[in-house]
This record gives C-alpha cells, structure tokens and sequence, in this order.
C-alpha cells in the first residue's frame, strides 16, 4: 500500500530512471560522465524557462511567449556587448529587459482580463517581429570586446570540470524551490491555482502576485537566452522558436497540473531531464532528426496518459 | 376534481437522519399547491423524489393513478413532470428554440435540423403563455422573467400535467411576478397542477388553492389555503419552542466598532446600523433580502455607490478584501468551494491562507514549525477532525470545512468578524460547537455580524436583529422583542 504509494508519487523520476536504463544497454556511451554532463548542459536552457512556466502555470496560467522573450532579449544583450557595455550591466540590463516583458504579459491578463493563453500568444508573436526589426533579420555578434570573451563562459565555461549552464540552472532552481516553498509568495501562487476567487476573499492582492509570476518567466527566459547567445556567441533572430512546448512539456511530465494550484519545481526538473535524455538517446541512436519529433511527442503523450490514468484510479 | 399526483406516507433518511417522515398529500388538476416550510424543513427533498432524483425507502407516488418511481428528473419531465429550479436550467449561449429541443431536435432524412419547424412549434408554446419572445434570441440576454417563461414554455412542449416551481418569484421585479401569475393562472385553466414553493406568504394566500406545511420532515398542515390566516401559517412552519441548542449570556456592551451611514451598493440600499464589542448582531430575511450583498459590501468585495464606513471611529474606505482585512474586518463566506476554502488544497494552507505573512522571518522565509503550532492550536480549539494538517478540505465534512474557514478569519485577529451562513450545510452537532465558539468570541469582545436565513439560529444566538427585505433594513428589534413572526413579517414587507 505505501510501497504504491511511492511508486506513485515518485512516476516522473521512475520513469527517468527506466528511460535511462533502456538508453545505456542500448548505447554503452550513454552513461559515460562527458555524455551525462553533455545532456546536463543541453537540460539547462529548457529546464531554467521550465521553471518560470511552472511558476505560470502554477497559478493556472500559461507562457507561450517565452521564445520570443529569450529571442530579444539575446539580441537586445548581444548588442550590449558589441558596444562594449561592462559584463554586470549587460547581464542585468537583459534579465530587466526580459522581466519586464514578462511582466507586461502580467499587466495584459491580470487587469485586462484577457486569457493568458490568449495574451502570451500574442506576446509571442509580436516580440518576435520585434526581434526581426530589431535584428534586422540577422544574427548579432557579440562582438570582439573582451567583455565577448568572458560573456562566453556564461554558455560555454566550466567551473571545476561542470559546465557553467548546469551551476546557473541549479542556482537557479535552488532559489526557485525556496521563493515556491518557504515563502508566503509561494503559497500565493499555488494559492491563485487552486481557486483565485478564495484567494481574492483572503485578502491577498492576486494582480500583483499574477504579474509577479509573469515577470519572473520573462526574466527566466532572457537568462536562458543569454546562456543561449554566449554558447553560440552570437544572437539568432530566430533563436528559441519552439522553446514553449518544450518547456511546458516538461512541466507537465512532472507532473504539475495544467488546471493549476497543483505541482512541483523537482518534478518539473525531472520532467526537463527526460526530454533531455530522451534527445540524446534519439542522437546517440542516430534518429534522423525528423523521426526525432515524433518519437518525442510520442513519448510525452504516453507519459500524461499513463498519468492521468494512474490519477483517476 | 380529480387527482392528478398523491404522496401515501413517504418517507426518506440520509445516513440515519430522517428527513422526510410519512409525508403524504395530494395535487389535483387545475389547482395550484403551496408547499411551505423553513429552510431545511424538507422541501426541496420532497421535490426530488418526486422528480426522480432520490427514491423513497417507504410510501408512494401516485402519479394519474398509477404508482410510480422515476429514475430520473428526465424520465419524470418524459412522463408528463416537471420541475423549475431556482437556478434555471438553460444554456445561455443556446436560442430559445435550441433550448427547448435541446436533446431531441426535429431532423430531416440528411440528420439535417428542421429548424423552421422547431421555431414555428416554439413560437406557439409561447404563445400559449402570451409572451412575445423571439425564438430565435440567446437565452443570455433575456431577462431571468423571460427566462423562467422559457422554463415554462420547455416543460409544456415536454406536455407536462405537473409543474414544480421552486421560489420563481424570487428574483422576479413586482411587474415580473404579476406576469408570472397570469401565466400560473392560465396554466390552471388547462388544467395544470402545479406546486409552487415560496416563502412569501402574500404569494401563497394569493395563488394557491391548498397549502401543504412541512416542518421537520413531517407534513403538518395540509388544507385550502382560505381556512387557514398568516399567523396560523407562520405557527405551523415555526412550530416548535427554542430550547438551549442555543447557547447565549449577554456580555456588557464594549465600545462602538462599526457604524454603517446609508450603505448603498449593488444589492442593498441605504442601510444604517451600529455595532459594538462584545456583541452578536443578527441579519434576517429571505434568500436574495441583501444579506450577502451588505457583507461583500462591508468587507470591500463590493464598492459602495453611496454612504460611509466608520470602523472604531475612522472612515474606511473599503475598495477590495485588502482593504477589509487592513481595517480589522474578517468575513467568512457563505460560499465554501467558491471563496471560502481552496478544496485541492490542504486545512493547514487554507487556515493560514491570508495570514502567512506572520509566520515569515525577517528574511522573508517561513518558520514552518510556527505555522503548524498556530494551527494546531485551532484545530485543537475548534475540535476539528483531520487525518493531519496536510488533509485536504475537499474530504473533510462540511461542518468541519466551517471551522477550517473560522478559524482562518480568526487567525487574522479580527475586530469585527462577519459570518455569512455560518451553519449552512453543517450537521447538528457541528453546528452546536459552532454557536458556543460564537459566544465565546462575543466574550472576549469581538463584535460579530451574523447574515443567516435560519431564523431560530438568528434568535438563538442573537443581541440584537436587523431584518433585511429587498435590499432595505426594514425593521430592528432587541433581543427581547424579536420573535419569528415579526421578523418573517418584517422580512415580507
């Protein structure tokens, strides 16, 4: 009975481990320390913009705009950079830019009231023409500056042997954890989800908490633009299209509910990791890139009605 | 006259409870039944096995003569009765035809909609009723009158011979309900029965035929409406003495709390009051009187359109539940699942929901341990029965839900605290340990408003009463002078 219980409540990391085992007897170079922290590396961007999502959804909202909010904010940081501008300022300047877009699709539903899917779709298209004007269509180097050069480290440094990516994704998951679990914003958040109308009544002001939450997804999807930019040293205009579903995919393998007020930040680090696994696995077996997209979403369509089905019994 | 539907001693328990004892009576054509009663004298149960949705253990329906047992309210419209909740049953976004043929469309060889035919047949059915409604208009923006005729119109083209209406007048305009008579009148003519269900006695001495009286699940009264006068109706819904399931002890009176000035806002008008420390006072009057609307308002939810709020001798300007809470106002909803408690949530979450913020260091993190003792405490207190503080309220009883969403307002330290139905869906025993947690709040000085439709928990439990009809304070009455009948009269007026 208990023994089910935590085979229930433990799927997503279950099903990780599962998948993990399948993949190293089938490919030996799988569970090697380089492949593992490679596959680290490639988690991170996905599983930082899956935290601010899972924030979002969390309150029963949703972010469709966060490729488009990593996009311009790469290109806004790459030309930073190519003006010179001092390592710290850039880095803040594009984690502000990011926020705030964030935190305008906040604005948009929270006193609006227009539906968050609705909203953030329209973020989504209107930051990236943004991101075409403002590029002009063309990729932004960096530039020659030494800041370029330690912008850099932040995609494709090490420290003591780890990928930079990975330390900044586990700081940044650390803190999330904190700010979702010990703290009163927290239980805000999951607060709105569970029914925004109760949390209204108690007193608590859901615009500000609901913006907030935004915000934070934004800032989280410059973060991961940058890491993006330094990595290729040089910002795509067409940079994190698709992004979104991989993010929202890996909230909802762990397990976190689309209806909101229900969920975890572990799971969601799971769920970024299977997918992670999982695109390695396809390259590692040499998949052809188009039957990667459909072995992919096959999976997480088996992963959520395996979930549901568990659920409903 | 001949009978159409005939209850022999029906009889209906819920977990050991009775709630319908050997009720019987009978409905004839072209006449119209009153069936009177308190709030959870049985009513709406007795409306349900008849339509089908509960079934009787002991007694019988007798529907045109032949024994019946619906398995549900469809089988019973089917067979000829129909009901007409409070809350309509119409889709908004749906034509008035589409809600009418909604589930047995008229089609064509093709599956096609014969639509042409559906409109003409329910431009008659309205007809009948002489109302001059477009078929083809979304039932959303009709009024709720119109609406209700739509009900009507439905359960004719169902040719039903018994029609239910459950407080149709309710939330109907005086024109509105003067129509609706007209139609109930024509309807009798046909031959109808119908069975209406309303506190408002004018209505019944004016449209029924018979009145039935349900108390307690007992029928007690049963008769032509013109043998019997209000006064006899109150006694008979009234009934029984007020015994100690009330504990009270007045408190001397503390200083002034709140005064109300010429409160206007949706739902209510021009209402005055004071209230003090150490003091229960008891909002009376019919379901729609504005007793939630003077809540919402007095705690922020609602925005006044005119008159003032003075708490503890400062103007509050009171423009959301932020700004209640900021004042020293708790409110406990009367809607548990829709503002009152997060039900996936569990009862320690929800009792600290607005009060988080205490528990949180310096640094913004929070103390985890000081939560769950400030918890405990209450559930200790409130002897509140949970697995754990992790338990979720959506398995908890209702009477225990109550006390997670008191003790929640409490945690806040109030200094004035409004309890909207604070016993609505609570057991017998619940609500005894909620009255006594109520007088014991009055004791320690907190001023308390109490919006209840439960008359004898309003005198039980009161200092004073104020009785609210149609948006309007209409009468207020000490302890000593209350008494239901003049409260019922008062909330008639």
């Amino acid at each position: 009975m208990s023994f089910k219980k935590v085979l229930i409540d433990n799927k997503s990391l279950i099903a990780l481990l599962l998948l993990m085992g399948a993949v190293s007897l089938y490919s030996p170079n799988f569970l090697t320390v380089d492949n593992l922290l490679n596959v680290l590396r490639q988690t991170s961007i996905n599983a930082i913009i899956a935290l601010g999502i899972t924030y979002v959804i969390l309150t029963a909202g949703i972010d469709l705009s966060v490729g488009s909010v990593l996009a311009l904010s790469g290109a806004v940081c790459a030309s930073l950079l190519a003006a010179d501008t001092p390592l710290i300022v850039a880095f803040m300047a594009t984690l502000f830019v990011g926020g705030m877009l964030g935190a305008a699709n906040g604005v948009v539903i929270s006193f609006f009231g227009v539906q968050p899917f609705i909203a953030t779709l329209v973020g989504m298209t209107m930051l990236r023409g943004a991101t075409l004007v403002f590029t002009d269509g063309r990729p932004i180097s960096t530039g020659d500056f030494e800041v370029a050069e330690a912008f850099y480290q932040l995609g494709g440094g090490y420290v003591a042997g780890i990928p930079v990516p990975i330390l900044l994704a586990a700081a940044v998951f650390g803190v999330g954890w904190l700010v979702l679990n010990r703290t009163a914003f927290g239980r805000y958040v999951y607060a709105i989800g569970g029914n925004e109308q109760v949390t209204l009544i108690a007193g608590i002001n859901v615009r500000r908490v609901k913006i907030v939450v935004y915000m934070l997804s934004g800032a989280m999807a410059a973060l991961a633009g940058m890491i993006l930019t330094a990595r290729l040293e040089s910002a795509q205009p067409t940079a994190g299209l698709g992004y979104e579903l991989d993010a929202i995919a890996a909230v909802v393998l762990g397990g976190t509910s689309l209806m909101g007020g229900r969920g975890t930040l572990i799971g969601t680090l799971i769920g970024a990791l299977i997918i992670g696994v999982l695109n390695n696995a396809l390259n590692l077996m040499d998949v052809s890139s188009y039957y990667q997209q459909i072995a992919k979403g096959g999976v997480i369509l088996l992963a959520v009605v395996v979930d549901s089905r568990v659920k409903s019994r | 006259m001949s009978e159409l539907l005939r209850l022999e001693a029906v009889s209906k328990s819920f977990s050991g409870n009775r709630v319908l004892d050997e009720v019987s009576f009978s409905l004839f054509r072209g006449s119209v039944l009153a069936l009177a009663g308190e709030n959870g004298a049985g009513k709406s149960t007795l409306m349900k096995v008849i339509t089908g949705l509960y079934t009787c253990e002991a007694g019988q329906v007798l529907y045109r003569g032949d024994i019946v047992s619906f398995d549900n309210p469809r089988h019973a419209m089917d067979a000829g009765i129909a009901i007409i909740h409070q809350e309509l049953n119409l889709l908004p976004n749906l034509s008035v035809t589409e809600n009418i043929f909604l589930g047995r469309e008229l089609r064509n060889g093709f599956g096609l909609l014969r639509s042409a035919e559906m409109i003409a047949a329910t431009e008659t059915l309205l007809a009948k009723l002489k109302q001059t409604i477009d078929p083809k208009a979304l039932v959303g923006s009709l009024s709720l009158a119109q609406q209700q005729m739509v009900e009507i119109a439905k359960a004719l083209s169902f040719e039903a011979e018994v029609i239910i209406m459950d407080e149709p007048t309710d939330a109907l305009s005086d024109v509105e309900t003067r129509v609706l008579f007209e139609v109930v009148a024509n309807l009798k003519l046909q031959g109808k029965g119908l069975i209406f269900i309303s506190h408002r006695l004018e209505e019944i001495f004016e449209l029924c035929d018979q009145v039935a009286i349900l108390r307690d699940g007992k029928m007690v009264h049963v008769g032509p409406t013109r043998e019997i006068n209000e006064q006899e109706l109150i006694r008979h819904m009234v009934g029984r003495e007020l015994s100690d399931r009330y504990p009270y002890a007045a408190v001397p009176k503390g200083d002034l709390r709140l005064q109300a000035e010429g409160l206007c806002a949706p739902g209510i008008s021009d209402i005055s009051f004071d209230a003090h420390a150490g003091e229960v006072i008891g909002f009376s009057g019919l379901i729609g009187a504005g007793r939630t609307e003077l809540a919402h308002a007095l705690y922020g939810v609602a925005e006044l359109f005119a008159g003032r709020i003075m708490v503890e001798g400062a103007e509050r300007r009171l423009t959301s539940p932020q700004d209640g809470v900021a004042a020293g106002i708790a409110y406990v909803s009367e809607d548990r699942k829709g503002e009152g408690l997060i039900q996936i949530h569990s009862l320690k979450s929800n009792m600290t929901l607005g009060t988080v913020r205490k528990f949180c260091s310096a640094l913004g993190l929070l103390d985890l341990a000081k939560e769950s003792r400030a918890v405990e405490q209450f559930v200790d207190a409130f002897a509140i029965k949970a697995s754990g503080h992790d338990m979720p309220v959506q398995q908890m009883s209702g009477g225990n839900q109550q006390k997670v969403s008191l003790a929640k307002s409490l945690m806040a330290e109030p200094r004035i605290l409004i309890l909207d139905e604070p016993t609505r869906g609570v057991d017998v025993g619940a609500k005894r340990e909620i009255y006594a947690q109520i007088q014991s709040l009055k004791e320690k000085g907190l001023c308390i408003l109490l919006m209840s439709s439960d008359l004898p928990e309003v005198l039980g439990i009161s200092d004073r009463v104020l009785v609210l009809s149609r948006g309007r304070l209409t009468a207020s009455f000490t302890r000593e002078e209350a008494s239901q009948e003049k409260i019922m009269q008062a909330a008639i007026a």
